[in-house]
């Protein structure tokens, strides 16, 4: 019964999901989708409460193990404070988990985004390189593009920026499209799968 | 002579990449300490998505959707801003709900700003009744299907916990549908994206996006299929939005970081290439 029940729920709800789009017009279903809805958001808020067991049993284990003690305990400690100060005063301005949000958790986050100009400009002089014509017309295009979204470039010549947009609307958008049809067909597939009870691995173990 | 340039390039190519992030630092921080009045065009698909606000009629109803967290700040928070004010200021009536659970304090910093302009003040706007943060909800696409049903029951409280039965603007407000609008700002996942397969099409809305330059790409074939009827992607579509209103802030002031940190990112690939073929036959 561990495998059959959770297969009969997939199975019942996937294909409930499929038929409501279909249901038009039958005074039960309106009321149907919002508690099957508000049902699917209850149990991903729970999700929170799986993510603070796993994020303290591993901090704990390797802090046990003595490694990055530091670092571990400092996570473990931010973790129990913002719940704290949370459920102590509220997150509305002027609480004190506002003014940490603000004063630490917005500038250490952008602080850590903010590397990624550093690390691209860095990755690109070390491995772009024009090797083969495919690598070439990446180059040539991601070039144009980075030239074409700035004013700088504008100034330059007047049509870099419609050279940029041809770039990102026809051939970028082929791409693009052929990627979602063919990931759009790979979800169905998938979909049909779990709902069939053919894909098994959400249950673990296989 | 040539052996010389050739050991140099070498020795280029070795380039301590400190030396990169310094001149990058100096690239992003110098104009950005002293501004530099870079002039620009504004996109067409801002254009559109400034149209879309600018045709609604006074009192309609426009739903925001702020999808991000302090990583996309600098490229969304000046978006926000400025269509705050752009809302308040055409008279157009402002719900507000969010998917991210680091975007709330971002956005009621956004609305107070908004509320404080000059301009804004003048209108004498009332919480609850020209515009109401609903807050944050986790569910990603469950949510949305939740307020394309009845947004009621998918925000039964407002931010600050009030029942939303009770708030005079919800009373127009009761499915995603009943809004003249839809704006998205989206930091990734759940996003642009997930709106526009979970609920634009499904729930016939009117959609406008703004999102991180890196997912640009990824949403442009929503607005060439006229899903989306106006983008504007990262800090550049951020600044065409603030030029289009005429409230220039600081995604305006960082196109000059931004264009010089793009030239030497290209000037770096460059070089790196000359160098690496001057030098190729040599390592042989």
């Amino acid at each position: 019964m561990k495998k059959e029940i959770p297969l009969l729920i997939a199975f019942l709800l996937g294909t409930w999901m499929i038929l409501e789009n279909f249901l038009t017009g039958i005074p039960w279903v309106g009321p149907m989708k919002e508690v099957i809805t508000n049902g699917g958001i209850v149990i991903m808020a729970f999700t929170y409460v799986l993510g603070i067991y796993s994020i303290v049993s591993v901090n704990v284990a390797r802090i046990r193990r003595g490694q990055d003690v530091v670092p571990k305990v400092a996570l473990l400690a931010a973790l129990a404070l913002m719940v704290a100060l949370g459920f102590w005063r509220g997150h509305e301005e002027g609480t004190p988990f506002n003014w940490l949000y603000l004063n630490l958790y917005v500038p250490l986050q952008a602080t850590m985004f903010s590397l990624l100009a550093f690390y691209i400009a860095s990755a690109a002089f070390r491995a772009f390189r024009a090797r083969s014509l495919e690598a070439t017309l990446l180059l040539v295009c991601a070039i144009l593009v980075m030239v074409g979204r700035i004013p700088v470039g504008e100034k330059i010549w007047a049509s870099f920026p419609q050279v940029s947009d041809w770039i990102m609307n026809i051939p970028n958008l082929a791409g693009k499209r052929a990627i979602m049809i063919g990931a759009a067909l790979g979800a169905i597939s998938t979909g049909l799968r779990v709902i069939l009870g053919l894909e098994r691995s959400y249950l673990g173990g296989e | 002579m040539k052996a010389l340039l050739l050991r140099a390039l070498s020795r280029f190519l070795a380039l301590d990449r400190r030396w990169i992030f310094l001149l990058m630092a100096l690239c992003i921080v110098t104009p950005l300490i002293l501004p530099i009045g870079l002039p620009f065009t504004p996109d067409p698909a801002v254009r559109n998505l400034h149209r879309a606000i600018e045709d609604l009629p006074e009192g309609s109803v426009v739903l925001v959707s702020c999808d991000y967290d302090p990583g996309s700040k600098p490229e969304l928070q000046p978006f926000t801003e400025a269509l705050f004010r752009h809302l308040f200021r055409r008279k157009l009536k402002v719900v507000v709900s969010c998917l991210w659970a680091g975007a709330p304090p971002l956005v009621n910093q956004a609305i107070a700003q908004a509320l404080e302009a000059e301009e804004v003040k003048v209108l004498g706007l009332k919480d609850k009744v020209d515009y109401v943060n609903l807050g944050y909800k986790d569910g990603r696409q469950l949510v949305m299907l939740g307020m394309g049903e009845n947004i009621h029951s998918t925000f039964p409280k407002s931010n600050d916990g009030t029942p939303v039965s009770q708030i005079p603007l919800m009373q127009r407000m009761r499915k995603l549908g009943d809004s003249q609008l839809f704006v998205n700002v989206s930091g990734g996942s759940p996003g642009t994206k997930e709106w526009v397969e979970t609920a634009q099409g499904r729930f016939g809305l009117r959609m406008v996006a703004a999102c991180t330059a890196v997912m640009a790409p990824d949403n442009i074939p929503y607005y060439e299929a006229g899903q989306l009827l106006g983008l504007a992607g990262g800090m550049k579509g951020s600044a065409d939005y603030e030029q289009l209103v005429g409230l220039p802030g600081s995604a305006t002031r960082g196109m000059a970081a931004q264009s010089f940190g793009h030239l030497l990112i290209i000037a770096f690939i460059a070089l790196g290439n000359v160098a690496f073929f001057m030098t190729r036959g040599r390592k042989r």
